[in-house]
């Protein structure tokens, strides 16, 4: 039914920008990964190795590296709590309400990441909301200052940014759940925990898995909240990239790094793209 | 689907718990808010006197309106791109076949999941290798490019409620495509394309992950923020974050409101985020 | 029943004197591996009412889309006149389309929406109102011109649609189960005026339904598609009394279908036996309900069955439901199935009983896949 004019007006903008904006960009980025950069601060295309080589021997690297995958594994645990439980009450049991609560969740999504890190920035604080608080109550004398720059101000500031982030998929999915098929697990005499550990868990399992891949694929691929909160012992693996692109000035290795992050990031959609098509309900 | 489902009583427990994650999610916005007002200041407990000094201090803050404004026409420009170049590939996904289309769908959706430092420093090795200077220009380039993937997703799903007969009626009685475009799936789409523009626009305002790397001499709204957290925080940021958080969640329910109005709550802004991974939309 | 099946040989289903409107040249269409038509060949006449009938699945929509130009074919030909329909696109077709979803563009007014295809068209703006209103005339909706869409009933918005596509004045009018979403009132009511639409009109009509009865109340001739194949195409009354196949003769109407031995000009089945013309070994007859007649008990037993053009048979009446007009008798006459009769005002019928038929009414029909 479409001309062959019409399936070119369409197809062809997009790929052309997507070409030259993604593609390109990303095919760029492979190429640094594998110069070097002069003593004299300039880029040399001379096409090795020594950047990854780098990376697998450097313990630094692979130290930081497994902290970002220690933080972002708790964030997704953090999340998963957090989320799943709300979810399944927003889909099971908020009924009249539900619109509302719905709304009540997307709202954190989509406002400003900035402003809600920057919040958490003034509550952990020694002379922020949280220690003031466990002053006035007397629970502390002193202002405490573990809170904030530690791996712990990272990881509550992302549960905080990326609950919402896991939650709409599970929910998603608990929605899709049939009804009746709940009902006919109460009818043979299942209880409501029964049910939900032997129906309603496993169908939800692709939704589980979706949103548990955002929130670890984006926390480890997250720089601003280790700048805003982590201090020194809360650095992530993008903030060493950030810096390799700013005062310590070696773009091929940042470019590598970027490149391990990224080849990392797609295979784990693969692989959850894969299992989600298994395990869910056709 | 949830319609069937009798809504029982939640246990206690699963209800507390519901309400303590809400409390989770929006207690470091209230604290902004309220501290926004604190003659005393960020931090402490419990606020000290009400004032509206920091709002005052705000409005005469010359450089801070020159980024809101920067961050305006970013923004703008930012739909514009988005939508310009979503809606052909939203169509492209939607009706055509051709070799490469999944690969084309992955990358169009790939700035959705990929934590934006790696589109960011990607698109900054783009503009160093063609010599473009780094200056708002860049920055609406990374905006634009980023966003096609929500402009396409949310275009994507109004198709999928477009009525095809009614592009065949159109055609079946003389018009022909360009024609059929413009009077009917264009009008039908509206709703779409307006959710789709304030979603973006949105999101372009809050937008810093993948700026950080494009900025040049100008900064948005966001990029000014920070650097001043560099240099210490002021209660002025407070207010300021509270007017973002104001703005962004008008924007949000109003999008929400346009969406809901496409389909059924239940399927609102979850599928943007899933669909991307399991690339349901194509 | 023979006189009515004479009747129509000899009148309808001759191709027609005049050249075909459109002619559908061994049209075939895949979905992916899935054949859907699989060679279809038929003529169609100007002026006619043709209802291309058939199952869900036999791919009469598709044909119907192929028509219209929102699908390409991928062998045979499609002429209209002197043109190859098949290439020219969608838009440029002399072929109006009615959609079962009847497709009102919901952003413009009724009098926007039946205007259309005239503006597409570039037709002179003057030109324009008369011949909306004129079509919406046609079609009873003249007080809706400036209704706004998505406050119409389902049958309004159909009337709309229908004025939409003749306000053209297309050479062939297509109309896909445009009365499947109507209940059955206004589904009979709509029948009728669409019949009387065609006649006045004068366009070709091609009717897509899987309602058999709708098909024979409104067509000249009737098409039917089963699996991608052309079964039979005749006339409504040829069809149903003449049925060339035991799936034509399944589908439209009911029927009995005696898989019988033929000898020496005699078929049997069971304990069935009538005189034949069909050539010897086995065949199957399709034999229509209201052709069994009750034999009065009184002449039960005065003449033998085989010898003249009457056959009769003995069977026990296993049940007996009203119908109306006639009840629905099923006879046991010890084969593997129950006869089925349609007889007016039977009585309570019970225990054995004799039955009569026409020996001509048993109709030889081809079994098995169309060829």
């Amino acid at each position: 039914m479409y001309s062959r004019a019409y399936k070119t007006t369409v197809t062809i903008p997009p790929l052309l920008w997507v070409t030259v904006f993604l593609l390109v960009p990303y095919a760029i980025l492979f190429c640094y990964s594998f110069w070097s950069v002069s003593s004299a601060q300039t880029i040399v295309h001379n096409w090795n190795l020594q950047n990854y080589l780098q990376l697998a021997r450097n313990p630094i690297y692979l130290q930081v590296l497994f902290r970002s995958m220690r933080i972002a594994a708790s964030v997704t645990v953090f999340a998963l709590l957090l989320g799943y439980p709300l979810a399944y009450y927003l889909s099971f049991h908020a009924a009249k309400r539900k619109d509302l609560l719905y709304q009540l969740v997307i709202i954190p999504l989509w406002a400003s990441y900035l402003v809600r890190g920057y919040a958490w920035k003034t509550i952990l604080g020694s002379d922020g909301v949280l220690n003031g608080f466990l002053q006035y109550l007397h629970i502390t004398h002193r202002p405490v200052d573990f809170f904030l720059y530690s791996p712990f101000a990272v990881i509550i500031t992302l549960t905080h940014i990326y609950t919402p982030f896991t939650l709409l998929p599970i929910y998603a999915s608990l929605e899709h759940i049939p009804r009746n098929l709940v009902e006919a697990s109460h009818d043979l005499g299942a209880s409501p925990w029964s049910t939900f550990r032997r129906v309603i868990l496993p169908l939800s399992l692709p939704g589980v898995l979706a949103g548990a891949t955002f929130a670890f694929v984006l926390t480890l691929g997250d720089f601003l909240a280790p700048l805003l909160v982590g201090g020194p012992s809360g650095i992530m693996i993008s903030n060493v990239v950030v810096s390799l692109f700013g005062a310590a000035y070696n773009w091929p290795l940042g470019a590598a790094i970027s490149f391990c992050m990224m080849l990392l990031v797609v295979t784990l959609l693969f692989i959850t793209e894969r299992l989600e098509k298994r395990l869910a309900i056709s | 689907m949830s319609a069937g489902f009798q809504s029982r009583r939640a246990p206690l427990l699963l209800s507390v718990y519901a309400f303590l994650v809400y409390a989770f999610l929006y207690f470091p916005i209230i604290v902004l808010v309220v501290y926004s007002f604190n003659g005393s200041g960020v931090g402490g407990f419990p606020p000290a006197h009400w004032t509206m000094d920091w709002y005052r201090q705000l409005f005469m803050d010359a450089a801070l309106w020159d980024a809101v404004l920067n961050s305006v026409i970013v923004a703008a420009l930012a739909v514009a791109i988005a939508l310009g170049l979503g809606l052909p590939a939203a169509l492209a996904l939607d009706r055509t076949d051709f070799p490469g289309k999944a690969l084309f769908r992955r990358l169009v959706l790939l700035p959705l999941i990929l934590p934006g430092i790696i589109t960011g420093l990607s698109l900054l090795m783009l503009f160093v290798a063609v010599g473009m200077k780094l200056s708002l220009v860049t920055i609406t380039l990374g905006h634009g490019t980023a966003l096609i993937s929500v402009a396409t997703t949310e275009i994507f799903a109004g198709l999928q409620k477009l009525e095809r007969a009614q592009e065949e009626a159109s055609l079946d009685l003389g018009a022909n495509h360009w024609r059929t475009f413009w009077r009917v799936t264009l009008p039908n789409l509206r709703v779409s394309l307006i959710a789709a523009a304030l979603l973006i626009f949105t999101l372009s305002l809050d937008e810093i992950a993948v700026s950080f790397f494009l900025i040049g001499r100008d900064n948005t709204l966001p990029l000014e923020i920070w650097s001043r957290l560099r240099r210490g925080i002021t209660p002025e940021i407070n207010a300021i974050s509270t007017l973002i958080l104001v703005f962004s969640i008008g924007m949000i329910l109003l999008w929400y409101r346009l969406r809901t109005r496409l389909q059924p709550a239940d399927e609102s802004a979850a599928p943007l985020v899933p669909a991307a991974i399991q690339g349901e939309s194509a | 029943m023979t006189e009515l099946v004479a009747h129509a040989a000899a009148s309808g289903s001759a191709a027609a004197p005049a050249p075909p409107i459109l002619s559908i040249r061994r049209v075939i269409k895949r979905f992916g591996q899935r054949p859907v038509l699989r060679g279809i060949t038929l003529d169609v006449a100007s002026g006619e009412f043709l209802t291309i009938l058939g199952e869900s699945g036999s791919g009469k929509t598709t044909l119907l889309r192929l028509i219209a130009g929102f699908e390409d074919l991928d062998s045979g030909e499609i002429w209209m006149g002197a043109e190859r329909l098949d290439r020219i696109p969608a838009h440029r077709r002399h072929v109006n389309t009615v959609f079962q979803s009847y497709a009102i563009f919901p952003h413009l007014s009724v009098f926007e929406n039946v205007a259309y295809g005239l503006r597409a068209k570039n037709t002179p703006t003057s030109e324009i109102p008369e011949r909306v209103t004129r079509a919406l005339a046609m079609v009873k909706m003249g007080e809706f011109a400036q209704a706004a869409p998505a406050k119409l009933s389902g049958g309004q918005q159909q009337r709309v649609a229908l004025a939409r596509a003749l306000v053209n004045r297309p050479r062939v009018l297509l109309l896909d189960e445009p009365l499947s979403a109507l209940d059955a009132n206004l589904r009979r009511q709509m029948q009728v005026e669409l019949k009387s639409l065609q006649r006045e009109v004068g366009i070709t009509f091609i009717f897509v339904t899987h309602d058999q009865e709708e098909a024979m109340a409104l067509s000249d001739r009737v098409a039917l598609l089963r699996a991608g194949l052309l079964e039979q195409v005749a006339p409504p009354r040829e069809i149903y009394g003449a049925p060339a196949t035991a799936y034509a003769a399944q589908f439209i109407g009911q029927t009995n279908l005696l898989r019988a031995e033929v000898r020496d000009g005699i078929a049997s089945a069971g304990s069935i036996v009538w005189r034949t013309l069909g050539a010897a070994g086995n065949a199957t007859y399709s034999l229509r309900p209201e052709c069994i007649r009750l034999v009065a008990e009184s002449e039960s037993a005065a003449m033998s069955s085989a010898d003249v053009a009457t056959a009769r048979f003995r069977g026990r009446v296993r049940n007996q439901s009203f119908g109306g007009a006639m009840d629905l008798i099923e006879i046991d006459c010890g084969g593997a199935y129950a006869i089925r009769a349609r007889i007016a005002s039977p009585g309570i019928l019970t225990g054995e009983r004799e039955f009569e038929f026409t020996a001509n009414d048993a109709v030889c029909v081809r079994e098995g896949e169309p060829d």
